[in-house]
């Protein structure tokens, strides 16, 4: 310290034992202080209603009525009365299309609709409706609607084709999959879009790129993260899929899911270590499928980011 | 409530050190304020300035180090019960209260009377001349408006000090002018005790009484403006007070006060701005204004040529950058305009040019880089 | 209309395209089109067969008749069943709120050793699928007797609501100047005050934007409140899927009944919720800090 100073120096900080920092002001310094204490009911919350209940039900699925430490599992994968394996694959088959249909459908519509234009507002509104009104109301209209005495092989029928058959069966899991996930995945990522700085489009143009340009070099590369949130969460939407692949699907076939093998071992079987193991083989599933994507996103994109706002 | 007394005498600041996990972002700032003087701190962002303001305000607690109000030891208070006022640089205006109710809000914390609560805030609302608006939210405002709430809401306490966080680095150039006067005018009429923190130069100049230069969280120079624009102790100082010319040179000869240093392949008599020895390594500074086109006289210190790369008209001068033979820039100002390209023959007086020991110096890179990121963990603006 | 025009492009370039859309446009708006008409029949579907006196093989019903909402009602017990939403929605809205704004408040402001791992956890229960948690939630809830009942209808359904509410919220109040907090300590404000007069007023919108969408998730969810209701604590859209399953006995169209019933309650929920926040908000918050 060779700057000149007006006061003379009484005593250097280091120098006075009595101005050694108090433990409270260490904690503070890493952000343990008094407010911490309104985060407890939340925390208290989570491990009670959450985490206790899943150790539980893991330690309830390795203690199975029979068949030693992972004879639920066993059961889940290879008993006659479960086929986990089928169902697993089942869901998986009704997901993931799923999930790919309405995110990749979602992508040229949210493009052309990031604007403001009026009646967007009305549009985005119409929208939420299937999302609000839920899987088992869309689950009674489908049936309604697509039935074989519904408006939809009626107007088939116009044109002497039809009936077809698009409830009951994988068909009638999709579709309600669709009517509940696309609006969902428009919407994610139309926020996403308009998150992009029109001005980073404007520079491009300014630069000579054309639309196919602009979209492929500068708004995919900038969506691509949010792309995968938005895949992420229509996939775990999907994933769950439950009184849909009962009410228009064909549970005891082709659209037999896991969530309904679970729900099967729990409320008609009440073997509860083997339902527990089942959802919890759901619950890893979808991690993984999960994982892998967001491991997809982290490669893709580093840093920047992307001209929010 | 306030607790503290208004008509104090001086204000000491006692080693305030400021650690942000291993990093010193304030190291032993020693300075006493005296009641009604106007002390800006200056310096980079980085330097520090905003930590010691928030340290001193009590937002950010201090790692060593002592306040003392006159004889009390006000570090240990919350900032609430220390009753200074504070305007931060975003204006920090309650969004969901009108121009009345936040200036009203300190006064209403202290459990002043009704009656003049209401009295005291209308004053302050003619003194920042916002009559029409009292009744408006802060978000229906100019910036330059929010800005005088901010201040109003501040001074309404009448404490005995008031900190600035650089409030005016948000608005334009014009308002900003004009505020400056605003900030001046106010602390003279209302004998305000005022602490400004400021990366301005030219603002905490023509501000304040006294400036304080911080840099990587130590104090460089403290003084009054006159003092520090002529006589800026080491080559950073100089370099903030405007001293754009700075190159580096060998001490040839020391003689008193004055010293001869080789430099750009000629040489240059200027005075010693600290202890120097032949030999040393030295940055010389030159202020582009201190630098005369034309031939050289009898006095000069120093002769350069130099070609001229852009001519700036700036009002009544001209800015000229200009490189020399040797490849470093040169800015100067002149009254008339050198054609670009063109060769001028630059020449300095020897009290014009100052010679910075460049030993002395802390390392560069190391304490800019390393407290960078100390500015932005410790202000909570 | 111009909608189909890109930015502030001149005029006849303007007018040009509109007339002669690309071939993926005219699919992109064809594909929403059908979307919507899609959804439209869906649901027109139920809310005519719900009037529909006889309906058999044609366009429309031949007879059209009202009555089928009072049969609905007293079949399916909706009283019990309406009040019993109303009651689970009310006090969950209520303590996820509760619980979920002082520690989103913490978490948008503090950073403390295992804060990231908070925030994961709380992301959890969004991210997961309701059975996966609800199975051994439910198994645990019987075993203490809390379920089947209301008691375990309302615990279940708090377990994705507080995480919503604190994901919603923390952005929220990370949005709030901290220096606004800073001034009213300046200003002499204690901790109380600062909470009472400065915090909780600009807490409010959020708060309440929080409150609709956790309203609207509870009112719709199925799984958990499946999970852990008996007979005497069914929700709405618990009650409308054990009528669907159990159909055959009982008139289509008093199934369709109750299904408009749900329906409007949910539509008028959506009116409501979209008083305070937008549509994007109601599917998910964009969550930008994971970005």
């Amino acid at each position: 310290m060779s700057a000149p100073v007006v006061d003379a120096k009484r005593h250097t900080p280091q120098g006075d034992p009595s101005q050694k920092p108090s433990l409270v002001h260490r904690l503070a310094e890493h952000g343990i202080d008094r407010t911490l204490w309104l985060l407890v009911p939340g925390l208290l919350f989570v491990i009670v209603l959450f985490v206790y209940p899943f150790l539980y039900g893991l330690n309830l699925s390795l203690h199975p009525n029979k068949g030693g430490m992972f004879g639920a599992y066993k059961a889940f994968f290879t008993d006659p009365d479960m086929r986990g394996w089928d169902s697993l694959w089942i869901t998986l088959k009704l997901s993931l299309p799923a999930a790919l249909i309405n995110v990749i459908a979602a992508i040229p519509l949210a493009y052309m609709m990031r604007g403001n234009f009026r009646g967007k507002r009305l549009l985005t509104t119409i929208l939420v409706v299937p999302i609000t009104l839920g899987t088992v109301l869309t689950a009674e209209g489908l049936l309604n609607f697509f039935g074989p005495r519904g408006w939809f092989n009626r107007f088939l029928g116009l044109f002497d084709l039809g009936p077809v058959q698009l409830v009951q069966n994988y068909w009638g899991v999709l579709w309600s999959l669709i009517i509940s996930g696309f609006p969902f995945a428009f919407l994610l990522i139309l926020s996403y879009m308009s998150g992009i700085d029109p001005s980073l489009e404007a520079a491009a143009k300014t630069l000579g790129a054309d639309w196919k340009q602009r979209f492929r070099r500068i708004i995919m590369p900038l969506l691509a993260p949010g792309l995968a949130t938005t895949f992420c969460l229509t996939f775990v939407l999907a994933f769950s899929v439950f009184p849909s692949a009962i009410l228009v699907g064909d549970p005891s076939g082709s659209t037999r899911v896991v969530a309904y093998v679970a729900y099967n071992a729990w409320g008609q079987m009440f073997d509860y270590p083997l339902a527990s193991a089942s959802a919890i083989v759901m619950g890893v599933v979808e991690m993984i499928v999960i994982g892998v994507v967001l491991m997809l996103r982290s490669t893709m994109y580093k840093g920047s980011t992307g001209g929010k706002g | 409530m306030t607790g503290l007394k208004e008509d104090f005498h001086s204000l000491h600041l006692d080693g305030l050190t400021r650690r942000f996990g291993g990093q010193t972002a304030l190291n032993g700032l020693d300075l006493t304020i005296e009641r009604g003087e106007f002390i800006a701190l200056l310096g980079p962002s980085g330097c520090g300035k905003s930590t010691a303001l928030n340290c001193v305000a009590g937002l950010l607690p201090l790692t060593a180090g002592r306040i003392m109000l006159d004889d009390q030891q006000v570090d240990q208070l919350p900032p609430e019960k220390r009753g200074f006022g504070m305007v931060f640089q975003n204006y920090a205006l309650f969004p969901h209260l009108s121009v009345q109710k936040n200036i009203a809000f300190g006064l209403q914390m202290r459990k002043v009377p009704r009656a003049e609560i209401k009295r005291r805030v209308a004053e302050a609302i003619d003194l920042v001349q916002l009559g029409p608006h009292a009744k408006k939210l802060p978000g229906q405002m100019s910036g330059g408006q929010q800005q005088r709430v901010a201040i109003a809401r501040a001074v309404v306490l009448r404490p005995p000090l008031v900190l600035m966080d650089e409030p005016l680095s948000n608005l334009d150039a014009k308002l900003r002018l004009e505020m400056r006067t605003e900030i001046r005018r106010l602390h003279q009429s209302l004998g305000l005790t005022t602490i400004y923190v400021t990366h301005d130069q030219e603002e905490a100049l023509s501000l304040a009484d006294r400036l304080v230069v911080l840099r990587g969280g130590e104090v460089q120079q403290v003084g009054t403006p006159q003092e520090l624009h002529e006589t800026p102790t080491n080559a950073h100082v100089a370099d903030f007070m405007g001293y754009r010319n700075l190159f580096d040179g060998v001490v040839e000869r020391v003689d008193g006060e004055h010293a001869t240093v080789g430099l750009l392949g000629t040489t240059a008599d200027g005075a010693a701005a600290g202890a120097l020895a032949t030999r040393d390594r030295v940055r010389v500074g030159i202020r582009p204004e201190d630098l005369v086109i034309g031939a050289p006289g009898a006095t000069d210190a120093l002769t350069l040529d130099a070609t001229v790369d852009v001519v700036e008209y700036q009002g009544r001068e001209f800015a000229v950058e200009a490189h020399l033979a040797t490849g470093e820039a040169v800015h100067v100002r002149t009254s008339e305009r050198p054609t670009e390209g063109s060769t001028i023959r630059l020449t300095a007086e020897a009290h014009r040019i100052l010679v910075f020991p460049s030993a002395a110096e802390p390392d560069d890179s190391g304490a800019a880089g390393a407290s960078a990121p100390l500015e932005t963990a410790g202000s909570p603006a | 209309m111009s909608a189909l025009v890109e930015g502030p492009a001149p005029r006849a370039t303007a007018r040009r395209r509109r007339l002669v859309a690309s071939p993926g446009k005219f699919l992109t708006w064809g594909g929403m089109a059908i979307f919507l008409i899609l959804l439209f029949g869906v649901i027109a579907s139920v809310v005519v067969n719900s009037f529909a006196g006889k309906w058999f093989d044609s366009w429309l019903p031949t007879s059209y008749s009202g009555s089928w909402y009072g049969t609905a009602w007293s079949q399916y017990d909706l009283t019990q069943v309406v009040l019993t939403t109303l009651i689970v929605a009310v006090v969950v809205v209520a303590l996820s709120v509760l619980i979920g704004v002082p520690a989103s408040y913490v978490l948008a402001r503090k950073k403390f050793p295992g804060s990231k791992f908070v925030m994961l956890l709380f992301l959890l229960p969004i991210m997961m699928p309701p059975i996966t948690y609800g199975i051994p939630l439910a198994t645990l809830l019987n075993y203490y007797h809390l379920a089947p009942g209301l008691t375990g209808v309302i615990l279940a359904n708090l377990v994705p609501s507080v995480p919503f509410v604190v994901l919603t919220m923390t952005p929220f109040i990370e949005q709030i100047n901290p220096s606004i907090e800073s001034a009213a300590r300046m200003c002499g404000a204690s901790t109380s005050k600062l909470f009472l007069r400065i915090l909780a007023p600009l807490l409010i919108p959020g708060m309440l934007a929080a409150a609709v969408l956790v309203l609207v998730r509870t009112v719709g969810m199925f799984e958990l409140t499946f999970l852990t209701s008996d007979s005497s604590s069914n929700t709405l859209v618990v009650a409308l899927f054990t009528a669907m399953t159990g159909a055959g006995i009982r008139a289509q169209q008093s199934v369709d009944a109750m299904a408009v019933i749900y329906m409007l309650s949910m539509l008028v929920l959506l009116v409501i919720a979209l008083r305070f926040v937008n549509p994007t908000q109601l599917v998910a918050r964009v969550d930008d800090s994971k970005d």
